[in-house]
């Protein structure tokens, strides 16, 4: 299931409202499964500024290269740097341990204009049609 | 959209949690369940079964079909006996790659040509141009081929035919029965493991299949994914993406298929001239320093980052070596083993060493 507290994008990304005002962001169950085995992850630079549909990094398994695209807007604050050494834990907790970097908001509102989990189990389900 | 060909496996496939991705026109599974590293060891270790089905088959018969044959290709029918197998390259005049093959010699007047999917309209209308004094027929619908690969491959064949498998050697073959079926037995692969090709009439292939997860309930289905990274360890050329029509055979380290002695075949101009003038380009194996991947497609540039020199033309991670590899087409001067590129991943330059392939020793 995807966390209800979660925005969705149609590229598999999520992004989280953090109380500090910051969102953390990562790609979706859906995208790890499809992706299958994930053996790097490509992360921004703290202090990158992300601006939303724009590719800001990516992730790769053994097979394919997967871009990873901004959901929303800002500067990034932090990297899970995790990930360097263990990119696999996206596929173990791609909303957990496995998140890609928090973002410092340029526009909060971006957020309402992205899907609610709902919204996105039925565009994944739409997808594989 | 066109549809996409199912072979006589796709079914069985489903079953088994296959993953399906389109493959020059056939829909083939990409991993199953057990994921490609899985599938990638168990190649390695124990035994895999792959559907390859999507290979296309092209008969010749004539009164020298091998004569015939031989003007087509660049390595020596000649210099193999009946009961043989060839892997070779078919050249256009200019000497770049029409397809690389592998050629089954059965007698003097017939010989069987595995060709790849995605060349198979090709492959077969430049066979039927070119081809004098004899006849070609596009066989590719007739067959499905599985190929058993791994350690274990031939024990668990032998429990499935009467044909003695040792006297088999390495690209040789044989026709005999599998689980009852009529097969061509090919001891070939793709995979640098010890195994086979088995050829089977597509209408009875799905029992071939059947009879193997009977005989070993452990057998592990493979998919492209896995077939990919097997034959990238061992440096095995793929078309499309490592030769292709403006590669010539002696750019990709194939010279061994190339026998410029022997009687005249379609690019033998061509590739002697090139040889003297010295050949511009080599296809090296690399070894990547870091832990990004290299993909087809990435810029190669020199030791010094300055000046590109080539591009990666397969690359990933090696299950095997848990490295990253790959192969890259550079220009002559920067091709020597040891020598250091840098090949250019999202803007920034990845340091990697050139080696000799293959990557691995098969067991």
């Amino acid at each position: 299931m995807n966390p209800t507290n979660l925005r969705y994008t149609k590229e598999h990304e999520w992004a989280r409202l953090e109380a500090d005002g910051t969102a953390t962001i990562g790609i979706t169950q859906h995208a790890q499964d499809a992706l299958g085995d994930i053996v790097f992850a490509s992360l921004p630079k703290v202090g990158a500024t992300l601006k939303a549909g724009e590719g800001f990094g990516a992730v790769e398994s053994v097979k394919s290269v997967s871009d990873l695209f901004a959901p929303c807007s800002g500067r990034v604050v932090e990297v899970n740097s995790a990930l360097v050494k263990a990119p696999e834990i996206i596929n173990s907790a791609p909303y957990g341990d496995g998140w890609i970097c928090r973002i410092e908001l340029a526009d909060a509102s971006e957020l309402d204009g992205l899907m609610d989990a709902e919204a996105y189990a039925a565009f994944v389900a739409a997808e594989a049609h | 959209m066109s549809s996409l060909i199912r072979t006589p496996f796709y079914e069985r496939q489903a079953a088994l949690g296959a993953r399906f991705v389109d493959f020059g026109g056939f829909e083939l599974p990409v991993q199953y369940k057990a994921g490609l590293v899985a599938e990638h060891k168990a190649v390695r270790e124990r035994v895999g079964l792959f559907d390859v089905s999507h290979m296309g088959e092209i008969d010749v018969r004539g009164p020298d079909a091998v004569a015939a044959v031989n003007a087509l290709i660049t390595n020596d029918l000649e210099a193999i006996a009946d009961g043989q197998a060839l892997y070779t390259c078919m050249c256009q005049p200019d000497g770049g790659v029409v397809d690389d093959l592998v050629v089954y010699r059965y007698s003097r007047e017939h010989v069987f040509i595995c060709c790849n999917a995605s060349n198979r309209a090709k492959d077969f209308a430049w066979i039927t141009t070119h081809l004098e004094g004899a006849t070609a027929e596009d066989q590719g619908d007739r067959w499905a081929q599985l190929a058993l690969q791994g350690p274990q491959a031939p024990a668990l064949l032998q429990g499935l035919t009467a044909t003695p498998l040792a006297p088999i050697k390495r690209y040789w073959f044989t026709e005999g029965e599998v689980a009852g079926v009529p097969a061509i037995i090919s001891r070939t692969g793709y995979t640098g493991e010890d195994g086979f090709e088995i050829y089977v009439p597509a209408e009875r292939a799905g029992e071939v299949w059947d009879a193997l997860f009977a005989a070993d309930p452990a057998l592990q289905p493979v998919g492209l994914g896995a077939r990919d990274t097997l034959r990238l360890e061992m440096k095995f050329a793929l078309y499309g993406n490592d030769i292709d029509a403006t590669t010539s055979p002696l750019e990709a380290g194939l010279a061994w298929v190339v026998k410029l002695k022997k009687a005249d075949f379609i690019g033998k101009s061509a590739l002697e001239a090139q040889k003297a003038a010295g050949i511009p380009r080599h296809l090296v194996a690399f070894l990547m320093d870091g832990r990004a991947p290299a993909r087809a497609g990435y810029p190669v540039l020199d030791a010094s980052g300055t000046i590109v020199v080539g591009k990666v033309t397969s690359g990933g991670p090696s299950p095997t070596l848990g490295r990253n590899i790959g192969v890259a087409l550079v220009a002559a001067g920067h091709h020597a083993v040891g020598a250091t590129i840098q090949v250019e991943i999202r803007g920034e330059a990845a340091a990697a060493t050139i080696v000799k392939a293959p990557f691995i020793q098969p067991s």
